[in-house]
């Protein structure tokens, strides 16, 4: 058992030391009649490295990879390259053994890259400060929206049929018990995003009003009109990104007037993973981080007057105020939080910048050619990296169809909406740096045959 | 005393040792390393990009293209991974020494789980991608999940939990869901006074007000307390065992029996699962629900603070109620992924959905590798040697420190100490600093707040008889400095690569970002 340093007369010698004559008498504490007597029965025993790495590695390859196959999802997770280095980085045990770090003095390394994280994505966000991680997207939005709640002390959120279907399913599962009031529509496939009807239900009571930008459909906004009519109500504007490698290029929410930006940070340095762990990143006014939840980072110094990183602001977090704090969140998503900011500052502004370019270059690109095929509409008039097609078929068959031809082409919003007839002809289609020619060939032909 | 803005150049002239400073601030080994925003340039980038189709004329931004710059330095490649070596040298670790945090399972991270964690076919792969294409991430799923119900004796098993809190979370919300299926409206739950505080802020978040019991003498939950306040206003009890003294509830089956009696329901908090794993089963001591933290008992890595994972098991009574999506195996041998879609007909008393997409599934891989590793067999002598190694530390120090329920019997994973016997103004923070010169991560400090300047050590069984002993050491001599009132405790840590830090400052005046100097004020 090559994890157990223990050897048998260490144990023996231990037991002495211990006065137990047995390991049996460490858990008399536990009822006899209830303890196992042996291993569970019907679980195979301890295995070789190799053994279990065959196991598994059978198990990966029963996946398709999708950077073995022309590949075109998006909705809340997006392919990017991430360099070798980010990788590197966190595989460095100094950061993946680690724990929270509650020992400030040795953990300086976790400390100072998380006020990084958090200076990182203040800017990109366009907010004053940000916290050093959520767990997910999902999970963020609605913490916005319960801080929302302790801020105006208000309980009704109006919720835009943009955001991503699941991260609206998690907010009214959490509402259900809760006193918080939720107010969302289904989205229509079309150009205009629900800003008007959004600014139309503002109203006394309400507490949030929450946008994600780009949208479920890929669609961008002006979100300074739909902000000026929240605060002129006396509510603030809660904005959602899922994909951050679009504020490389457009306007970030906070400059458009948001309160408070959630998001997921998967799309720098992450990867796809099959949906997790993910990193959420949650910024907001700064006048607002005591309602905030939480870790945060800050800057301070020590006895000898260096500059140094602590933990701060717990006052507010549950192993401090228990059933009065701001959330129940704990752990935060570190390592996915340190892949975000290496691969971040690896891109620097003026690569995060020319990767948002060949993103959407390449994504106008490959609507323009899609849009072409005979009985496909391009739905939006304006996108980032993603946008939705409308098939003249329904978009489910047509995504299984496509797998037939080794062609992962996009997320049908039958997928994300079953049920909804209106919306059964949507495919939302991500496209970015991966993408290439023979991609966008392959994916054109089985898209192509899969419509008519 | 200037607080030095660039953290590069030292500000005091030598230290107390009277060592000469350096003009870099650097010590050998120990180097000095400013942030990213002081050395790195908005104009550099460490990533070269393959030429992309030419950029037509237009766009589809609609006017919404940045008109501002970001303020987002960059570095080389080179910088780069520089600048993170140099922060992760200051960073303690399990790789580097024993991490003896209470509670928290500092336990060895097996770099098979890293290597399998990153085979494309898991790494590689997206949650939406159509469920025919990703049956192997599916069957992870569900192997986990029988491998986690057969460890607990359990019914179900909700896998999307993203951490402990918030697998406290889920079993809460399955708790109240299966009260309001009853029609049954409860609003209390009652979490032991020596709970971790994730336990009564859960309660809160779902809807619930709380109320504190009682600990005994004995370190564990007063029953008798704990039943003269069941009653119908109660939905839930919360207990933590192993509880946070690192003692065993010997009287769980009661307490359960007692708590179904009043037609409640027992969550218990398996973050000290790892004490019992294969050696007793939750569902043999009835209880209800249960999170196990994947980076706790098997062996995930902490991460400096996440990613954690919280499957969280349920009783028959419960598991009708676990939340969408899960991953089920069909009679053909397949797998699906069962949704919103089809909720309704296979799991129509689900309380909802916890996060967009599935969970963890990075962690699941790692932490089937692991359970593959061990086997039904090494599961359980994971649990005899943490307990083991527990022991060993407090029979070992017993006579050096105050240890408040020494004399009741064994403690199981983590032995607890309190600050009694230290003189002067000495307590368990001085104790713990001066471990960090030691070389070793301090234990659990205050915590639980049941015992007064409580040190709670867990060792964990991934530690060799060999490394205790020397932490043994270094415990003694510690003690023995508070108990003989040595003040030379309150300067340390003195090697670390800081001193004691200023968190008073740090939470009266937030300094959250950096804030890039005013040209025209940076001599202030």
């Amino acid at each position: 058992m090559r994890y157990l340093p223990l050897s048998e007369p260490n144990r023996s010698e231990m037991l002495r030391v211990v006065g137990a004559s047995s390991i049996d008498e460490l858990f008399r504490d536990v009822p006899e009649e209830l303890r196992l007597k042996g291993p569970i029965e019907g679980l195979p025993s301890h295995a070789s490295e190799l053994a279990v790495e065959r196991h598994m590695t059978a198990l990966s390859r029963k996946n398709m990879v999708a950077g073995e196959v022309p590949f075109f999802l998006g909705c809340g997770a997006y392919r990017h390259h991430v360099p070798a280095s980010v990788d590197h980085i966190i595989q460095r045990g100094e950061f993946l053994t680690s724990y929270t770090p509650y020992q400030p003095e040795i953990a300086q390394g976790t400390l100072q890259l998380l006020f990084e994280f958090q200076t990182q994505v203040a800017r990109l966000t366009g907010c004053e400060v940000a916290n050093a991680s959520m767990y997910d997207g999902s999970t963020a939005m609605w913490e916005a929206i319960v801080m929302a709640h302790r801020i105006t002390r208000r309980t009704k959120s109006v919720i835009s049929s943009g955001v991503h279907p699941h991260y609206v399913r998690v907010a009214e599962t959490m509402a259900k018990f809760t006193e918080d009031r939720l107010e969302t529509a289904l989205p229509e496939l079309s150009a205009a995003t629900d800003a008007e009807q959004l600014i139309a239900s503002i109203d006394g009571e309400t507490s949030a009003v929450v946008v994600q930008y780009p949208d479920i459909l890929g669609r961008i906004t002006d979100l300074a009109p739909i902000a000026e009519a929240a605060h002129a109500a006396g509510a603030l504007l809660i904005a959602v990104v899922t994909e951050p490698v679009a504020l490389g290029l457009i306007k970030s929410p906070g400059e458009m007037g948001a309160d408070i930006v959630v998001g997921e940070g998967q799309s720098i340095g992450v990867g796809l993973q099959f949906g997790g762990p993910y990193v959420g990143l949650f910024a907001c006014r700064e006048k607002h981080v005591r309602q905030m939840p939480g870790r945060l980072a800050g800057e301070t110094v020590d006895a000898e007057g260096k500059r140094g990183f602590v933990l701060t602001l717990s006052t507010r977090e549950q192993h401090i105020r228990r059933e009065k704090a701001t959330s129940n969140i704990c752990t935060s998503s570190v390592l996915c939080a340190m892949a975000f900011t290496a691969h971040l500052t690896l891109l620097g502004e003026k690569g995060l910048r020319q990767l948002a370019e060949l993103n959407h270059a390449r994504a106008c690109e490959v609507a323009e050619r899609l849009a072409a095929i005979p009985g496909v509409e391009l739905v939006n008039d304006a996108f980032f990296n993603e946008f939705t097609l409308k098939l003249p078929v329904e978009a489910r068959p047509a995504v299984h169809a496509m797998v037939e031809k080794n062609v992962l082409g996009g997320v049908s919003l039958g997928r994300l909406y079953p049920g909804v007839d209106a919306l059964q002809n949507g495919l939302v289609v991500a496209v970015t740096e991966t993408v290439t020619d023979a991609d966008v060939d392959a994916f054109e032909a089985a898209l192509k045959e899969a419509v008519q | 005393m200037t607080v030095n803005p660039s953290g590069w150049r030292p500000t005091t002239p030598a230290n107390e040792q009277g060592e000469a400073q350096t003009v870099t601030g650097n010590r050998a080994l120990m180097l000095e390393e400013p942030l990213i925003f002081e050395i790195g340039s908005t104009e550099q980038t460490g990533v070269d990009f393959t030429p992309g189709p030419r950029p037509s004329p237009g766009n589809k931004l609609a006017g919404l293209e940045r008109s501002r710059p970001i303020g987002l330095p960059g570095l080389s490649e080179p910088e780069m991974v520089r600048h993170y070596t140099r922060l992760s040298r200051q960073n303690y670790a399990i790789d580097l020494g024993l991490f003896p945090l209470g509670s928290c399972t500092m336990k060895h991270n097996p770099r098979l789980n890293e290597k399998v964690a990153r085979l494309p076919g898991f790494a590689d792969v997206h949650p939406l991608q159509p469920q025919e294409t990703v049956q192997g991430a599916l069957q992870v799923i569900n192997e986990l999940a029988f491998w986690l119900l057969d460890l607990t004796g359990m019914y179900g098993v909700a896998m999307s939990p993203k951490a402990g809190a918030h697998g406290e979370l889920c079993g809460l919300l399955c708790i109240r869901a299966a009260l309001e299926a009853r029609g049954d409206k409860r609003a209390v739950v009652l979490v032991p006074e020596s709970a971790h505080g994730t336990n009564p802020a859960t309660a809160a978040f779902a809807g619930y007000s709380v109320e504190n019991i009682p600990a005994n003498a004995a370190g564990r939950v007063d029953l008798d307390a704990l039943k003269a306040r069941l009653g119908p206003d109660v939905a839930a009890v919360m207990i933590t065992n192993p509880n946070t003294c690192g003692l065993f509830e010997p009287d769980m089956k009661a307490i359960s029996d007692a708590v179904h009696a009043a037609g409640a329901f027992v969550y218990c908090d398996g973050a000290n699962f790892n004490a019992i794993v294969g050696k007793v089963r939750p569902g043999d001591l009835g209880i209800d629900a249960m999170h196990i933290n994947l980076h706790k008992t098997f062996s995930t890595p902490h991460g400096g603070g996440g990613p954690g994972s919280g499957p969280v098991v349920l009783s028959e009574a419960l598991a009708p109620y676990g939340p969408l999506p899960f991953a089920a195996k069909y009679p053909d041998g397949s797998y699906r992924l069962v949704e919103e879609e089809h909720g309704a007909d296979e799991h129509p008393g689900a309380f909802g959905r916890m996060v967009a997409f599935h969970g963890q599934m990075g962690m699941f891989t790692r932490a089937l590798t692991y359970i593959l590793s061990h086997g039904a067999d090494g599961l359980k002598q994971v649990a005899e040697d943490a307990v083991l190694n527990a022991n060993y530390i407090l029979r070992s120090l017993e006579d050096v420190l105050d240890a408040p329920f020494a004399a009741s019997g064994p403690c199981m994973h983590e032995a607890i100490f309190s600050d009694k016997g230290f003189a002067g103004d000495l307590s368990t923070i001085d104790l713990a600093k001066a471990l960090i010169d030691e070389g070793f991560h301090p234990m659990t400090m205050y915590f639980p707040l049941v015992v007064h300047g409580a040190m709670l050590v867990e060792p964990t069984e991934t530690e060799s008889k060999a490394a205790l002993d020397q932490f043994i050491l270094a415990m003694r001599s510690i003690a023995a400095r508070a108990r003989a009132g040595d003040q030379s405790l309150k300067a340390a840590p003195i090697h670390a690569p800081r001193r004691r830090l200023d968190e008073t400052l740090a939470a009266r005046k937030p300094v959250l970002v950096y804030h890039d100097p005013e040209p025209a004020q940076a001599a202030e």
